[in-house]
């Protein structure tokens, strides 16, 4: 049984009055994809950076396959690669400078450092702007060179905290192959995002957190089908008159919206089609065709956080 | 216990690097300024007043102004290059890297240290070129530069810390670094004030590292150079520790 990739001990932030962090505590495997979800506040970035080292917890521990951030610092960040979700800069150097500056960093100085430099500008398209200064590059440039930084050291765990927050759909789509390919080599990865679908499609386990405390902690594939609710959309014959206060009471409780042409409801996956159908003959509504699916992350989500 | 000394060389190497690469700003213009000071006080006081036994002013005015240079540029080069990163956030790639406080503290105030001694060798040059300025014993002038460019450096380390903005450091540097520079001796001997502000003097730090700077040039001092030497040193130790202290606990930079 190898160390947990990252451990989370009863890590508590204090930030004056507010409690940022209220004793959390999990493991990430070694080799998963995983994400941190929450609405904006739950304290994710806080935790990552308790991580980093960029923040110190006011209690707690943390260890970075099995290495204590803050007493065996050294080592654990050795493991880390971070991206944080500010931005960063630096008006002195170019881009390829900053990167031999931080292999110098972790004491990488040999002719393989400079061409996995090469290799990382190379992947992360940044091959032409390897002699430009940071600061003047835009937002989404300076996103892969946070990236590049971070993977500089060749690092076991690579950290993203909102990656593809205020990104465009191109960079969001080369960001998640890039991630994806990181993952099959090896690494174990930890996003933290505001897109759920986000963490659908690439997230193995994810943990939600909100107001400083763990949620939810699961297989993504779990959490969706313990889930107890799936969505059904009814299309009916005609809209005209439609008003929800002449829903039976048992539709009118898990009547969601009303689009253009259908009605969404939501109902709990032990109530059979057929009781449906028959509350909807009952409200006196002609059924022209119904879809039903499972529910997203984001219906989880905002159940599990109640920010409906 | 683990060291990382090529990524302390490596830090120490970038912040070289950052101060030459604004060169102009940062080494040409404070020594041209030091040249003012001197061809203004030089040519206006120079024939009136003798202060140490067979000097001309001028002559007795250019160590201090070389310190006054040094102590100027080494807390500079610290204190704005940690406000930078701070505005800037690339404070965070050191952050994230395996170099130790220790290590941090020694890359910063080393790089201070040479910003500290090429702008005063700048303004010693011209010094010894134009004015004819002995130099009694070069190794006291090289260790008390050295030493108090550490210093600065050191103090420059601590500003940068706690400052949140340029504002703060604009006020650290102009309601005490300045006021204590001024009031060193850089432009006279401490023997020329009333009574109150010479002993007022001896309880500014500034006054030992000029005064046994300049013992180095004349072998003249107002205080033994011992004396100098031992309050030099010591400052320097509790400047350390400061930043060593803050460093560890991660105050403001790590919180
Ligand atoms: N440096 C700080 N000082 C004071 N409060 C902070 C600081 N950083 C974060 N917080 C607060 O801690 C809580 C969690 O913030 P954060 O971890 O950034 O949330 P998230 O990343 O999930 O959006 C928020 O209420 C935020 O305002
Ligand atoms: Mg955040």
């Amino acid at each position: 049984m190898s160390a947990p990739a990252v451990s989370f001990q009863a890590v508590k932030k204090q930030y004056g009055s507010l409690e940022a962090l209220k004793g959390v505590s999990f493991d990430v495997r070694p080799g998963s994809f995983f994400g941190l979800l929450g609405p904006n506040g739950a304290g994710k970035s806080t935790l990552i950076n308790s991580m980093a080292g960029l923040v110190k917890p006011t209690s707690g521990k943390i260890l970075v396959n099995g290495h204590d951030v803050n007493t065996d610092y050294r080592q654990a960040r050795r493991y880390l690669g971070v991206v944080p979700q500010e931005l960063i800069s630096d008006p002195f150097f170019t881009l390829r400078e900053l990167l031999d500056i931080q292999s110098g960093y972790f004491g990488l100085r040999s002719r393989e450092q400079r061409m996995w430099i090469s290799e990382l500008l190379e992947r992360l398209a940044l091959t032409d702007k390897a002699n430009a200064v940071t600061n003047e590059l835009s937002g989404g440039m300076k996103r892969r060179v946070l990236i590049a930084m971070a993977l500089v050291h060749r690092p076991q765990v690579l950290v993203l905290d909102e990656p593809t927050a205020g990104v465009d759909v191109d960079l969001r789509r080369t960001l998640w192959e890039f991630t994806k390919e990181l993952h099959k080599k090896g690494h174990t990865i930890i996003l933290t995002t505001h897109y759920l679908e986000e963490a659908e499609a690439l997230c193995e386990e994810v943990a939600i957190v909100k107001g400083g405390e763990l949620k939810a902690l699961e297989a993504t594939s779990d959490l969706l089908s313990r889930h107890n609710y799936r969505y059904l959309r009814v299309v009916l014959e005609s809209l005209a008159g439609f008003e929800k206060e002449k829903l039976s009471p048992e539709l009118k409780e898990r009547f969601i919206e009303q689009d253009a042409n259908g009605l969404m409801f939501k109902l709990e996956k032990n109530v059979p089609l057929n009781q449906m159908l028959s509350w909807l003959s009952q409200s006196h509504l002609s059924v022209k065709d119904l879809t039903s699916r499972d529910a997203t992350l984001e219906e989880v989500f905002l159940d599990l956080t109640g920010e409906a | 216990m683990e060291t990382n000394w090529i990524g302390c060389w490596a830090l120490f190497v970038k912040e070289v690097r950052r101060f030459y690469s604004v060169a102009v700003q940062t080494v040409f213009a404070p020594v041209v300024s030091s040249l003012l000071y001197l061809l203004i006080f030089g040519q206006v006081i120079d024939t009136k007043i003798e202060v140490f036994s067979g000097l001309s002013y001028s002559q007795f005015l250019i160590p201090g102004l070389v310190m006054m240079t040094i102590l100027q540029n080494a807390f500079s080069n610290t204190s704005s290059s940690l406000i930078q990163s701070k505005m800037h956030g690339n404070l965070t790639f050191v952050m994230l890297s395996p170099i130790s406080p220790l290590e941090f503290y020694l890359a910063f105030v080393g790089a201070s240290i040479i910003r500290g001694l090429a702008v005063g060798l700048g303004v010693l040059v011209v010094g010894i070129v134009g004015f004819d300025i002995a130099w009694e014993s070069p190794l006291w002038i090289l260790l008390f530069a050295v030493l108090s460019a550490a210093i600065m450096g050191g103090v420059g380390m601590t500003a940068g810390i706690l400052s949140d903005k340029y504002d703060h450091l604009a006020a650290f540097q102009n309601f005490i670094i300045i006021p204590l520079t001024f009031l060193s001796g850089v432009f006279y001997s401490i023997h020329a004030l009333p009574a109150f502000w010479q002993v007022f003097s001896h309880f500014n730090p500034f006054f030992y590292m000029v005064d046994g700077f300049r013992y180095g040039f004349f072998a003249q001092s107002d205080v033994s150079i011992y004396l100098s030497l031992g309050v030099t040193t010591l400052f320097f130790l509790g400047i350390t520790a400061i930043n060593l202290i803050l460093l560890y606990k991660g105050v403001k930079i790590r919180n």
